[in-house]
C-alpha cells in the first residue's frame, strides 16, 4: 500500500479507500504488464486519482491542462495510433464540456477510450449543482458504441476496470467522490460487463438499481424483510449499457413490482431504460423510478442530499412501502395484460 | 530539397486531374464543398504525392504516416486525393452522397480507406492529431502527423487547446496546415469573426509559423521540409489560399462555399481550370 502502485490491498484497506484510489491504483497495476495503457486528466490527476498511474508511469501519462474538449481528442488519436487511453475528470466535464468528442471522435471511431468519470451524480455534494453530474448516464448512454458502467463501489470499481480492457470499444465508468460506503467485501463475486448481479434475491418486489443505490437498497430490503416481513430483491445493474434485459424480465416475471434507485436525474437513466424493456415486453407491472426529480441538486453534505432526494436507506424503504400498496392485478395470466 | 522539374511536372499534372475530379464529384454528388476543396487541394496532392509515408496495398500499416484532415469539409478533393493515389477506383466515387455510400460531404475514417480520422466537426481533428502525435512518440515510432485545418475553423476554441498541447509537448513529429482562403460560410473571415493577426497569434502559442503560397508547389515544399525539419517548436505552415482556386467564376466567391454543378456549368469548370494550367505550364514549367 506505501508504494502508491500496488493492489495488494486487504479488505480492510478497501473499505477505507475511496474507488477513486482504487481505480487509480488498479490502473498502475495494470500498466505494468499492458504497455499499451496510457493515461490522461485535465489538470484532475490527483483528484481523479489517475495520479497513481502518472506515479508509476510518467512517460505514458499526459496532463492536457484545463482543457477537457483536448482531453478527448488527444485519447481519440491515441487509440487510433493502437494505444489504451484512459481519460479521467470530473463527469460533469467529461460527459458535457467535452461531450461533442467522446460522441464524435471517440464513439462514431468505435475506439478504446476508457473515459472514468469521478465525482458523480451528487457526491461532491458542497461543491454545488456546477460540480455535480445528473445528466450523465443519459448522455453517454445516447452513444452508439458506448458501455456504460455504474460501479456499486470501489471494489466493483477495481473489478470494471480491469474488464473494461477487454471491451474493443469504448467505455465510461462513472464513479462518486469517493467517501461512499463499500457493498462489496471481496471482488470474488463473478462480475461481468453487461450482465446483472442480484445481491439479495427476494419475491415481493425488485430494486435495480447502480452506484450507491445498491448499498443503501440492501439495507433498505434488510430493514423491510424484519419490519414488514417482505422479501426484496436486490439487482445491482451495474452496466447500464448494454442492459441486462434478461435480470430486468426475471425480476419482473418474479416480483411484478419493481423500483429503479440511481443518482442521476430520473429522466433518461437508469430507471428509464429498465422502463423501455418492461414497456417493450407487454408485461406490466407497478413501477417507481427514485431519482433526482428532473431539478437542479441542492448543495449540502452528500449524505443529506441522498436523504433529501430519498436516495438512502431510509428514502427506498418508504418508496417501496408505497409501491406495495399499489393495486396490481397478481394472477398468473399474462396474456390479458399484452 | 527543392523541388526537381519532373516533381514539379508531376505535381501540378496531379493538381489538374484531381482538380477536374472535384467537378466531376460535386456533379455526381449534387454538390460539395467545392471552393474549400479547390483551396486545399494543392495542399493535398503534395503531401499524398510526395510527402506522405504510406502504402495504399497496406492502408493500415502501424508505421505509416498519418494525416488528419480537420477541414473535414473538404472530402470533396480528400477522396478523389485518396482514389488517385490507389487506395480505391475513381468510379467509386460516383456513389458520393448516395444511400450508403462510404463517401459522403464530411469523411468517415470506419468505412473510407486510408482516411486516418473521422472528421467534419470542426475543432476537432487538431486534438486527434496531436494524440497520434504523441501516440507516436510513447510507441518509439519515427512517423509524422499531418493536420490541415480551414481558417474560420481556428475560431473554435478547442483549436487552440490543442494548439497549446502541441507546443507544450514540443510534438514536431506535427506538421500542422493552416488553408488560408479567408472565407467563410457566411462571409469573409475577418468580417464573420475576425482571425488576424493569426501568424502572431500561433506565435504566442507556442509554435513557428511558415507562411506559404499554397497554390505553389515549390513554396508548399519548401514550406513542409520546414516543418519536417522543426527541432524545438513545431510548425504551423499558413497557406494562403485562394477559395475555388481554378475555376474563375467560383474563386473568391462566398457562395461557392458549397454549390452544386450542372452539366453546362462542369464544362465552363473544367475548361477555366484547363486555362488555368495552360499558364501554369507557360510560367513555372518553363
Amino acid at each position: 500500500m506505501s508504494d502508491g502502485t500496488g493492489t495488494t490491498w486487504t479488505c480492510y484497506d478497501a473499505a477505507t479507500m475511496t474507488a477513486r484510489e482504487i481505480y487509480g491504483r488498479v490502473l498502475a497495476e495494470m500498466g505494468k504488464t499492458n504497455p499499451k495503457i496510457v493515461g490522461l486528466s485535465a489538470d484532475l490527476a490527483k483528484s481523479t486519482s489517475i495520479a497513481f498511474f502518472e506515479k508509476a508511469h510518467a512517460d505514458r501519462f499526459f496532463n492536457v491542462g484545463i482543457a477537457e474538449q483536448n482531453l478527448m481528442g488527444v485519447a481519440a488519436g491515441m487509440a487510433k495510433m493502437g494505444l489504451i487511453p484512459f481519460a479521467s475528470t470530473f463527469a460533469v466535464f467529461a460527459s458535457m464540456r467535452a461531450a461533442e468528442q467522446v460522441r464524435t471522435d471517440i464513439c462514431y471511431q468505435n475506439l478504446p477510450v476508457k473515459i472514468i468519470a469521478t465525482h458523480g451524480g451528487i457526491s461532491f455534494g458542497a461543491a454545488g449543482t456546477t460540480h455535480h453530474c445528473t445528466e450523465d448516464i443519459a448522455i453517454m448512454r445516447s452513444f452508439a458504441n458506448m458501455t456504460v458502467i455504474v460501479p456499486a463501489d470501489g471494489t466493483e470499481t477495481a473489478n470494471a476496470v480491469r474488464a473494461c480492457v477487454d471491451i474493443p470499444g469504448p467505455v465510461y465508468i462513472r464513479i462518486g467522490r469517493g467517501f461512499e460506503p463499500p457493498y462489496y467485501d471481496s471482488e470474488d463475486y463473478g462480475f461481468k460487463i453487461g450482465k446483472a448481479h442480484t445481491v439479495r434475491d427476494g419475491s415481493d418486489l425488485a430494486v435495480i438499481t447502480c452506484g450507491i443505490g445498491v448499498l443503501q437498497s440492501v439495507e433498505a430490503a434488510r430493514t423491510l424483510e424484519e419490519a414488514d416481513g417482505l422479501s426484496v430483491r436486490v439487482v445491482n445493474m451495474h452496466t447500464v449499457k448494454p442492459l441486462d434485459r434478461d435480470a430486468i424480465m426475471k425480476a419482473v416475471l418474479d416480483t411484478r413490482r419493481i423500483i429503479t434507485v440511481e443518482e442521476h436525474n430520473v429522466l433518461s437513466g437508469l430507471g428509464s431504460a429498465v422502463a423501455d424493456v418492461i414497456a417493450e415486453s407487454g408485461k406490466g407491472c407497478a413501477f417507481r423510478k427514485l431519482g433526482l426529480p428532473d431539478t437542479y441538486s441542492e448543495v449540502g453534505y452528500p449524505e443529506d442530499l441522498y436523504a433529501h432526494y430519498k436516495l438512502d436507506a431510509n428514502g427506498i424503504v418508504d418508496t417501496i412501502r408505497e409501491v406495495m400498496k399499489i393495486e396490481f392485478e397478481e394472477d398468473e395470466d399474462w396474456e390479458d395484460e399484452v | 530539397m527543392a523541388l526537381s522539374k519532373e516533381e514539379r511536372q508531376k505535381l501540378y499534372a496531379q493538381a489538374r486531374q484531381l482538380r477536374k475530379d472535384i467537378v466531376d464529384v460535386t456533379s455526381w454528388a449534387g454538390g460539395a464543398h467545392i471552393g474549400g476543396g479547390l483551396s486545399v487541394v494543392d495542399i493535398l496532392t503534395i503531401l499524398y504525392f510526395k510527402y506522405l509515408n504510406i502504402d495504399p496495398t497496406n492502408p493500415c500499416w502501424e508505421d505509416r504516416d498519418r494525416l488528419v484532415l480537420s477541414k473535414g469539409h473538404a472530402a470533396v478533393a480528400y477522396v478523389p486525393v485518396l482514389a488517385r493515389r490507389g487506395f480505391f477506383s475513381i468510379e467509386e466515387m460516383k456513389t458520393f452522397n448516395k444511400f450508403k455510400s462510404p463517401f459522403g460531404m464530411h469523411p468517415d475514417s470506419c468505412k473510407v480507406t486510408g482516411c486516418d480520422a473521422s472528421t467534419g466537426s470542426l475543432g476537432h481533428g487538431l486534438s486527434m492529431a496531436v494524440g497520434m502525435a504523441l501516440g507516436a512518440r510513447v510507441l518509439g515510432k519515427d512517423l509524422k502527423v499531418y493536420c490541415i485545418l480551414g481558417d474560420g475553423e481556428c475560431n473554435e476554441g478547442s483549436v487552440w487547446e490543442a494548439l497549446m498541447a502541441a507546443a507544450h509537448y514540443k510534438l514536431t513529429n506535427l506538421v500542422t496546415i493552416i488553408d488560408r482562403n479567408r472565407l467563410m460560410i457566411d462571409g469573409p473571415t475577418e468580417t464573420v469573426m475576425g482571425v488576424e493577426p493569426l501568424a502572431d497569434k500561433l506565435k504566442a502559442f507556442g509554435m513557428d509559423v511558415v507562411p506559404v503560397n499554397g497554390h505553389d508547389m515549390d513554396a508548399l515544399s519548401e514550406g513542409i521540409e520546414k516543418a519536417l525539419g522543426a527541432k524545438e517548436k513545431p510548425i504551423v505552415i499558413l497557406a494562403n489560399t485562394v477559395k475555388g482556386k481554378g475555376i474563375d467564376f467560383m474563386e473568391d466567391q462566398v457562395p461557392w462555399h458549397y454549390g452544386s454543378v450542372d452539366a453546362a456549368l462542369k464544362e465552363k469548370a473544367h475548361a477555366s481550370i484547363e486555362k488555368m494550367y495552360e499558364a501554369i505550364l507557360k510560367g513555372v514549367m518553363a
